[in-house]
C-alpha cells in the first residue's frame, strides 16, 4: 500500500467520522453546524481518495456551499431571541437506547463488510466527467427530467412555507 | 486496482451512518434532527461511490445515483428547514416534543 | 517545471517542490496585487472625486498599502467579552483560505496553471462559494445586532448572485465543451473570444460577480451607513486585515477570471496560443486584462450609488436569472451547429460561431429590451394612478 494514500485515507477519515461525532455531541445547535461542515468537507475528501472529482466538487458546492449555509441560516432564524444565545441542544431520554441501536446496527453493517467482494481490476476512465454527462442524458434522461421538476418544487415550496 | 481496500470505505461510511442515526434520534432540536439524516445520506453516498469505484468502474451508474441523492438532500433540506422557521413563527419553538399539536 | 526538477531528485520530490514552489509564487503573487488593487483604488477614486489620493507615503504614495498594513498589524486585537470566543476567531479562518484556493486552477500561460482540472470552473465556484461560511460565521461569533444582520444580508445576496453566476458561465461551458480552464482558453484560440460570442452572458457575470464579492453597487452587506460595517463590525487589527485580504483577493481572482473566461485568458490577439511570444508574455497579458476589469469596479465604484436590498434581490432573481436561462437556451440551439461547423471546417468555425451567436444576442437584446420597457410602462402607469406607491 502506498503509504501517501493511506496517511490521507486516514486524515479524511478522521475529519469526516470526527465531525459526525462533534455534530451528535456538541453543546450548541450552531457548533453542531460547524462540526457537519467539516464532516462534508471530510466527505469530499473521501470522493476525492475515490477518484470521483467531479462528485467532491459537487459535495463541496451544495453540502458546504448550500445546504450548510441554509442549515445556518435556520439556526439563525429560530433561535430564542430573549433567552441569550445559547440553544437547546439537550438529548431526550432514549439516548440510552438510541445509542444501543446504532451501536448494534455498527456491529451488523461492520458484519456484512467481511466477505469477498467482487472487486474489478478497472481504473475509472479518464473522461469520466464526460461519461456521467452522457450517462445523464443517456440511460438516465427520465430521472434527469424528474429530479429537475422535484427541485422546482421544492424550491416553490420552500418558498410558499417559509412566507408569511 | 487502488491501494486502500473496499471494506475501510465502508466501516467509514457505516460508522457515519450510526453517528447520524443516533444524532437524529436523540436530538429535540429539529434542525439537529435534520443534520443527523444529512450525516446519513452522506454515508449512503460514500458507500455508493466506494462500490462504484471498486466494482464497476467503467460504468457510470454509481456516482449518477450519488448525485441524484446529493439533488434529493438539498430539496430536502430546502424543504424542512422552511417548515422549520415556519413552525417556529406559530408555535415559537423548534424542540420536536413541543410540536404536539396533533396529539391528545 | 516537473520534468526539469525531475533530472536532479525522484518524481515524487520534483512534484513536491514544484507545487511548493508554485504556490508560493502564487501567495505571493495574489498578496503583491492585493496591496496594488489598494493603492489603485485610492487613486483612481480620488481622481474621479477631484482628489489626488494617496501621495505622501512613497513616490506617488506607492507606499501608502504598506503603510496601512503596518497600522493593522500593529493595532489592538478584540475580543468582544459577549462574543463566542471560538466561533469569533474561527471567522477570519475560514474566510481566507477559498480566496487564495482558487487561485490554483488558473491558467497564467498554455504551461504554467497550478492544476489544470479537468472540472477547473466547477472547483472554482465551489470553493468561492464557501467563502458564505465565513461570513456568517463572523457574523454570528460577533454576538452584535449589526453584524448578525451584515451577515444575513451577504448570505442572502451571495447565494442568490451564486445562481446567476454560474448560469451566465453554463453557455460559455457549453461552446466549449470543457470545464477546464486550460481548455476554455484553447477554445477561445479557435472560436474567438467569448465576449463577442456571450456579450450577454458576460455582462450578467460582471454584475453577479461584483455582487458576489461585494462591490460597490452590491456593497450592502457592509454598508456605513445602515449597518456599520457588517460582519467585520467588530474585528480589529489582523482579522479585521483577514477580511480585508479575502475581499480584495476575491475581487483580484474574479477580474481574472473574467479575463480568462471571457478575453481569451492569456492569448495575445492574432498570435497562436503556442507561440514562443505568448508563453512569455503570457501572464503579463492576463495581469493587463485583469486590471482592465479591476478599473471597471473602481470605476463603478466611482460611479453609482449603493442599491437598496429588496432591488438587490429582485434584480438577481427577477432580471438575472431568466436572461441566463434564456442565454442557455439560445446557446443550445445553436452550440450543436458550431462544433459540428468545427469538426468539418476548422477555418469557418470562427467566423460562423461569432456571427451566429451575435444574431442571437441581438435577438435576445431586443426581448429584453421590449420587456423591461413594457414593465416599466406598466409601472409608470399604475404609480400615475395611484394604486401603488413609486419604487
Amino acid at each position: 500500500m502506498n503509504p501517501f494514500v493511506v496517511l490521507s485515507f486516514v486524515a479524511v477519515a478522521a475529519v469526516t467520522i470526527g465531525g459526525g461525532l462533534g455534530v451528535v455531541l456538541a453543546r450548541t445547535v450552531f457548533a453542531s453546524g460547524l462540526f457537519l461542515i467539516l464532516s462534508f468537507i471530510g466527505v469530499a475528501g473521501i470522493y476525492v481518495l475515490l477518484e470521483a472529482p467531479f462528485l467532491a466538487a459537487t459535495q463541496v458546492l451544495v453540502y458546504v456551499g448550500a445546504v450548510a449555509v441554509l442549515i445556518l441560516f435556520a439556526i439563525m432564524l429560530t433561535r430564542r431571541v430573549m433567552s441569550g444565545s445559547t440553544q437547546d441542544n439537550r438529548m431526550n431520554n432514549q439516548w440510552i437506547a438510541a445509542a444501543l441501536v446504532a451501536l448494534l446496527l455498527f456491529a451488523l453493517l461492520v458484519g456484512t463488510t467481511f466477505q469477498q467482494w467482487n472487486l474489478s481490476q478497472d481504473s475509472p476512465p479518464p473522461d469520466s466527467v464526460a461519461q456521467l454527462g452522457a450517462a445523464f442524458l443517456g440511460p438516465y434522461i427520465l430521472p434527469f427530467e424528474i429530479v429537475s421538476v422535484l427541485l422546482l418544487a421544492a424550491l416553490i415550496g420552500a418558498i410558499v412555507i417559509a412566507r408569511e | 486496482m487502488p491501494s486502500i481496500p473496499l471494506q475501510w470505505y465502508l466501516i467509514v461510511a457505516a460508522a457515519l451512518f450510526c453517528i447520524g442515526l443516533y444524532g437524529a434520534l436523540v436530538r429535540r432540536n429539529a434542525v439537529a434532527i435534520l443534520m443527523g439524516v444529512e450525516l446519513m445520506l452522506n454515508a449512503v453516498n460514500i458507500n455508493l461511490v466506494a462500490f462504484w469505484r471498486y466494482i464497476t468502474p467503467t460504468n457510470m451508474n454509481g456516482q449518477v445515483f450519488a448525485i441524484f441523492i446529493i439533488a434529493l438532500a438539498a430539496a430536502e433540506a430546502a424543504v424542512g428547514l422552511a417548515l422549520f422557521i415556519a413552525i417556529y413563527r406559530t408555535r415559537d419553538t423548534v424542540n420536536v416534543e413541543e410540536i404536539n399539536l396533533l396529539k391528545f | 517545471m516537473v520534468d526539469y526538477f525531475a533530472q536532479f531528485m525522484p518524481g515524487w520530490a520534483a512534484a513536491l517542490l514544484w507545487f511548493v514552489l508554485y504556490a508560493v509564487i502564487l501567495l505571493v503573487f495574489a498578496l503583491v496585487n492585493m496591496l496594488f488593487i489598494t493603492w489603485v483604488e485610492r487613486k483612481v477614486i480620488g481622481r474621479m472625486q477631484d482628489r489626488i489620493g494617496a501621495n505622501r507615503a512613497g513616490p506617488f504614495g506607492l507606499f501608502q498599502p504598506v503603510a496601512d498594513m503596518v497600522k493593522i498589524l500593529t493595532k489592538e486585537d478584540i475580543t468582544p467579552t459577549a462574543a463566542n470566543r471560538v466561533i469569533y476567531n474561527l471567522g477570519p479562518l475560514v474566510v481566507v483560505p477559498p480566496a487564495i484556493l482558487v487561485f490554483a486552477v488558473l491558467p497564467f500561460s498554455a504551461s504554467i496553471t497550478g492544476v489544470d482540472l479537468n472540472i477547473g470552473l466547477l472547483f472554482i465556484f465551489a470553493v468561492a462559494g464557501t467563502a458564505t461560511l465565513g461570513i456568517l460565521i463572523a457574523g454570528w461569533g460577533s454576538n452584535n445586532k449589526y453584524s448578525l444582520v451584515g451577515a444575513m444580508r451577504a448570505v442572502a445576496q451571495m447565494v442568490s448572485y451564486e445562481v446567476p453566476q454560474l448560469l451566465s458561465i453554463v453557455g460559455v461551458v457549453m461552446i466549449a465543451g470543457t470545464l477546464s480552464m486550460q481548455g476554455i482558453v484553447a477554445k477561445q484560440a479557435q472560436l474567438g473570444w467569448f465576449v463577442l460570442l456571450q456579450p450577454i452572458a458576460f455582462i450578467v457575470f460582471l454584475i453577479a460577480a461584483m455582487a458576489e464579492v461585494n462591490r460597490t453597487p452590491f456593497d450592502l452587506p457592509e454598508a456605513e451607513s445602515e449597518i456599520i460595517a457588517g460582519h467585520h463590525t467588530e474585528y480589529s487589527g489582523l482579522k479585521f486585515g483577514m477580511f480585508y485580504l479575502a475581499e480584495y483577493m476575491s475581487v483580484l481572482f474574479v477580474s481574472a477570471l473574467a479575463a480568462t473566461v471571457f478575453l481569451g485568458g492569456y492569448q495575445i490577439p492574432f498570435v497562436p496560443v503556442g507561440n514562443v511570444i505568448n508563453n512569455f508574455l503570457g501572464p503579463f497579458v492576463l495581469i493587463g486584462k485583469t486590471y482592465l476589469f479591476i478599473f471597471l469596479t473602481i470605476w463603478l465604484r466611482g460611479t453609482l450609488p449603493r442599491v437598496r436590498v429588496d432591488h438587490l434581490m429582485a434584480f438577481a432573481w427577477k432580471a438575472l436569472v431568466p436572461i441566463c436561462l434564456m442565454n442557455i437556451f439560445l446557446v443550445a440551439l445553436i452550440a450543436p451547429f458550431i462544433s459540428v461547423t468545427a469538426a468539418n471546417s476548422p477555418a469557418l468555425a470562427a467566423p460562423v460561431a461569432i456571427v451566429s451567436m451575435l444574431v442571437a444576442n441581438a435577438i435576445m437584446f431586443v426581448i429584453i429590451y421590449l420587456v423591461i420597457q413594457s414593465i416599466v410602462r406598466r409601472d409608470r402607469a399604475r404609480v400615475a394612478e395611484g394604486t401603488v406607491p413609486a419604487r
